[in-house]
């Protein structure tokens, strides 16, 4: 338990939040320099016995990148193996749609990359709210990754001379990421899903589809530290509830992104599995800083499901602009001369052109927008939109040229607007994409709660407050394949206490789950799941969404609290739980979306400072950058839950330094 | 636009379906069809009935987890899959029929929802290269030919949906086989299993329950991704120098 402080009351956040202890990272050898961390820690890390191996049950939950990797290498390593995913099959986590490329410092164009380089460029991305030693390890393991994939026959592009080929990605200067046309996840995801399918073959793994995870099963030992024992899930089918008990852990469960209803996530992609984590103890870090891509296709109507990102790769030809005269608008953008064109990434950021990192090629976006030049049909009175023309690119490389890079996507643009991006330049607007937040874990990938380990997007991972772009693969993969095999072993290799289905850990926990169930299908309430979920995303997306401000987020915290209520008093989900049931799956999840987005809002208005995706429209420089406040924020929030409402969550700080590379302000002019 | 859906409806694995009949006023031609069926749901809510059971996830083509039998096509009238179909592919005042599936290997659990497990079970019994994490060599000793990269990429783009096991008359999976057979096979990864894994994988395929291939072609025609033909020819010719070899 922590003794909690009274609250900070300079927070823009008072009286929403109590202050806690400090919490720091006690993995990462602090005596090692940042580059021999790692070495060092896999060197004293402790190892469990071959034949002890067989003896011992992990739990993964996920199949994207981070957790079928992690259970391919577990089980190769002799663990016995059980892998969870709510799709009819581990090969459809969302991983598979990430399009534009993983990066790793193989310096094969010979341009001056290295690990250093990555690592500087991936802390300065983060805008200095990365932990230095996870981020210097994430690139130093790039390297093997590559190798790993190819090794597995993951079909890279390569050159005519046979060796692999690269592109390069926004928010820095040489050519680093590798990529499979635009479907590098699916590639990289179906050579991890292979490894793993192998290891069912080879007995070590079993996989449990169409299974989602409602609760974490936890004990206390004699220091009072909490563990996880287990998981309950429940089988989407027979509506079967489930209880498998483990030595360890896992949570390789992907983004939240879906509290804003609309983004570019898959259709269930959840909170769950993290929230439930987070009831039971294990903290939740820097919720608010989220990452929204700036090149995806406009909303188009009020039916819209979901959003579809265009590459980022897009924008290494790509050229982006609006109209300079707002009259032009309505045009056909073919027709506007080349002077009346305000291509304003080029003119404002010089050095970095249209590859300036997403958050500010996002923000600007939204500016000309609220300026009155966006482009594109009018919703609620406003064009959300921006070109992004290939015309110059058709020009000098050719249409075939083109269509080789990019051709799957334009296609995908195409099937969507009914445009042919070879004619009409595209419309791309920002939409919620990706989550820098996630649950705390220490260098180990080890949460606060012992035995649970938390990989991929599902951590709060090695990106700070803004990700550059095909960096969440390449951590994917890293976590799964090259770190956490080692560190779990250190937590395995000791002897925990082993429960059964009769502990009263057990009971407790599926009875939560059942009774949960319960409620849903007996409230007989007038509104359907989505229709909260859709309200709950407009009010994300306005107030903590691409700029925020103490008033917005105040607002934002009283409404979605009152939303909540409403939610639970007069939802309406049909059917039974002892069927395949969709509504009540989508209830569950939008319940969690509710109390994570309260604490996304409160993360944002106590963080007064701008820094990466997050922008707080209070700290910016007079020309509209983003300000970091050093002295009161270089810290990771780690949310503590303190319990249902009335209780205030309780913050742990874990302050951040930086021995490597010198703190300073992130400027891309 | 005005759609008439005539909907195969199916309370769980062990119950009978039976088609059933339903209106919508209100679809606009730039919804997906997917939202189409979001709406109707939303509708059947409303009104009391349980909503229709149909799987999606990215939405975006390219998990593989849509999949539906629309007028008698797999995944509709278009070259691509049910989430990328929109309705503007349909015509103001059309019966649309809407069924899942229909393979013994693939069974139905409710509604348009069906188990494609079969699929993961061939690509268990030999769709994969062995390669221990860790015990890989630097990537680019290996160069590859460039056209042999392109054409295990091209392969590689199956989305493992079904489809073409759904628009075969036989039944059978040899597309999306084909497709894994010529992806791995392409590659000089790929060569120390050659063998064995195509003798595996046809055994696990004809154990599931698929029906073999006799060149009818509808598979490609409804394949999403455009897996071409000649996998299959690839397939069979990779089966038979197994064979040669004493396999
Ligand atoms: C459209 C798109 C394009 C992208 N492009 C790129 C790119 O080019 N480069 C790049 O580096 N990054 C990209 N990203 C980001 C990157 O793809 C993701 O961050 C990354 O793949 C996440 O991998 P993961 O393994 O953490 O989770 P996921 O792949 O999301 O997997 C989550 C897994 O958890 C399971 N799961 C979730 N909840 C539960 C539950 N409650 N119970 C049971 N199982 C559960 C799911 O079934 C799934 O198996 C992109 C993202 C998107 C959305
Ligand atoms: S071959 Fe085509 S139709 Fe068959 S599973 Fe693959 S993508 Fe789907
Ligand atoms: S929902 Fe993923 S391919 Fe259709």
């Amino acid at each position: 338990m922590t003794e909690t402080q009274t609250p900070a009351t300079t927070s823009d956040a008072a009286g929403f939040f109590t202050l806690g202890d400090p919490v720091a990272d006690t993995k990462a050898p602090a005596e090692a320099s940042v580059p021999t961390r790692w070495e060092e820690r896999k060197s004293h890390a402790k190892l469990v016995n071959p034949a002890n191996r067989r003896k011992i049950k992990v739990i993964i939950v996920g199949t994207g990148l981070a957790g079928a990797a992690a259970g391919a290498t577990l089980g190769e390593a002799g663990y016995q193996v059980e892998s969870f995913c709510y799709q009819d099959s581990p090969r459809r986590a969302h991983s598979i749609a990430a399009q534009g490329g993983i990066n790793a410092a193989k310096n094969y164009r010979n341009d001056g990359d290295s690990v250093y380089r990555l690592f500087y460029d991936t802390v300065k991305g983060g805008d200095f709210r990365s932990r230095e030693s996870n981020s210097y390890r994430l690139a130093e393991v790039s390297a093997n990754i590559i190798d790993q994939c190819v090794a597995q026959g993951v079909p890279f592009a390569r050159e005519y001379g046979g060796l692999l080929d690269n592109r390069s990605f926004g928010g820095v200067q040489v050519s680093r990421t590798f990529y499979a046309r635009g479907q590098t996840g699916q590639q990289l995801l179906i050579g991890a899903y292979q490894a793993l399918e192998r290891q069912v073959a080879a007995g070590t793994v079993t996989t449990h589809t169409r299974h989602e995870m409602l609760e974490l099963i936890t004990t206390e030992d004699a220091d009072g530290q909490t563990h996880a024992k287990g998981i309950i899930v429940r089988d989407m089918v027979t509506g079967e509830i489930e209880t498998h008990l483990g030595d360890a852990v896992v949570l390789a469960t992907g983004g939240y992104g879906n509290v804003y209803f609309l983004s570019t996530n898959a259709m269930g992609s959840n909170v769950t599995a993290a929230w439930r984590a987070h009831r039971k103890g294990a903290y939740m870090g820097n919720p608010c800083y989220t990452q929204i891509h700036p090149t995806c296709i406009p909303v188009s109507g009020e039916n819209q499901s979901k959003l579809t990102l265009m590459s980022e790769s897009l924008r290494n030809d790509g050229r982006i602009w609006v109209p300079k005269k707002k009259e032009d608008c309505a045009k056909d953008p073919r027709d506007i001369p080349e002077e009346d064109r305000d291509y304003y990434l080029e003119r404002i950021y010089p050095a970095f052109g249209n590859l300036v990192p997403r958050d500010i090629a996002s923000r600007q976006a939204k500016y000309m927008c609220d300026d009155g030049r966006g482009v594109g049909p009018e919703v609620d009175g406003v064009r959300r939109g921006v070109y992004l023309d290939f015309a110059d690119a058709i020009k000098r490389l050719g249409r075939d040229a083109v269509e080789t890079k990019y051709g799957n996507l334009f296609d995908m643009y195409a099937q969507i607007t009914a445009e042919n991006p070879y004619e009409v330049p595209m419309r791309v607007y920002p939409a919620v994409h990706y989550v820098m937040g996630g649950l705390w874990v220490d260098y180990d990938l080890e949460s606060n709660v012992k035995g649970l380990f938390v990989a991929g997007e599902a951590n709060f991972s090695d990106q700070g407050a803004n990700r550059l772009g095909a960096s969440a693969l390449m951590q994917g993969l890293a976590d799964g394949y090259f770190v956490l095999p080692y560190t779990i072993a250190n937590y395995l290799a000791d002897s925990h206490e082993r429960i059964d289905e009769s502990h009263p850990a057990v009971v407790e926990a599926k009875k939560s789950v059942e009774e949960r169930i319960n409620h849903f299908l007996t409230v007989n309430g007038t509104r359907s799941v989505d229709s909260y979920h859709k309200e709950l995303g407009h009010l994300m997306w306005e107030y903590c969404g691409m700029e925020r401000t103490k008033e917005g987020l105040s607002l934002a915290i009283e409404k979605i609290r009152e939303l909540k209520a409403d939610f639970w008093k007069n939802v309406k989900v049909l059917g039974t739980a002892e069927s395949l049931n969709q509504s009540l799956e989508r209830a569950g999840r939008v319940a969690d979306f509710f109390e994570l987005g309260e604490l996304m809002c409160i993360d944002a208005l106590n963080r007064r400072e701008s820094c990466g995706g997050h922008f707080r429209a209070e700290s910016q420089t007079a020309d509209g950058e983003a300000e970091r406040i050093d002295e009161e924020f270089a810290y990771v929030a780690a949310w503590e839950w303190a319990g249902e409402d009335g209780h205030m969550p309780v913050l742990h700080k874990e302050s951040l330094s930086y021995e490597a590379i010198e703190m300073k302000a992130r400027s891309y002019k | 636009m005005k759609i008439t859906l005539n909907i195969w409806r199916q309370a769980n694995a062990a119950a009978k379906g039976a088609m059933q009949k339903y209106e919508l006023d209100d679809v606009s031609e730039d919804m997906s069809f997917l939202e189409m069926l979001d709406l109707l749901n939303e509708n059947l809510n409303e009104q009391g009935e349980d909503p229709v059971a149909f799987d999606s996830d990215c939405r975006e083509g390219i998990c593989g987890m849509c999949s539906l039998m629309i007028n008698g096509q797999a995944h509709g009238p278009e070259v691509t899959t049910t989430c990328q179909l929109h309705m503007r592919s349909f015509k103001d005042g059309e019966t649309i029929t809407i069924e899942p599936w229909r393979a013994e290997p693939f069974p139905v659990l409710k509604d348009l929802v069906v188990d494609r497990s079969a699929f993961d079970r061939i690509i268990q019994s030999g769709g994969y290269i062995s390669a221990n994490t860790g015990s890989a060599p630097e990537a680019n000793n290996l160069p590859v030919e460039k056209a042999k990269a392109d054409r295990a990429f091209d392969v590689a783009t199956c989305i493992g949906c079904g489809a073409c096991v759904a628009a075969c008359p036989n039944g059978s999976a040899s597309l999306f086989l084909g497709a894994k057979i010529t992806h791995l096979g392409s590659l000089p990864q790929g060569q120390p299993e050659r063998d064995t894994r195509v003798v595996d994988m046809v055994a696990q395929h004809d154990h599931e329950g698929f029906g073999g291939c006799t060149n009818i072609g509808e598979c490609t025609a409804a394949c999403p991704k455009e897996i071409p033909l000649d996998v299959i020819s690839q397939l069979n010719k990779d089966l038979r120098t197994a064979m040669k070899h004493g396999y």
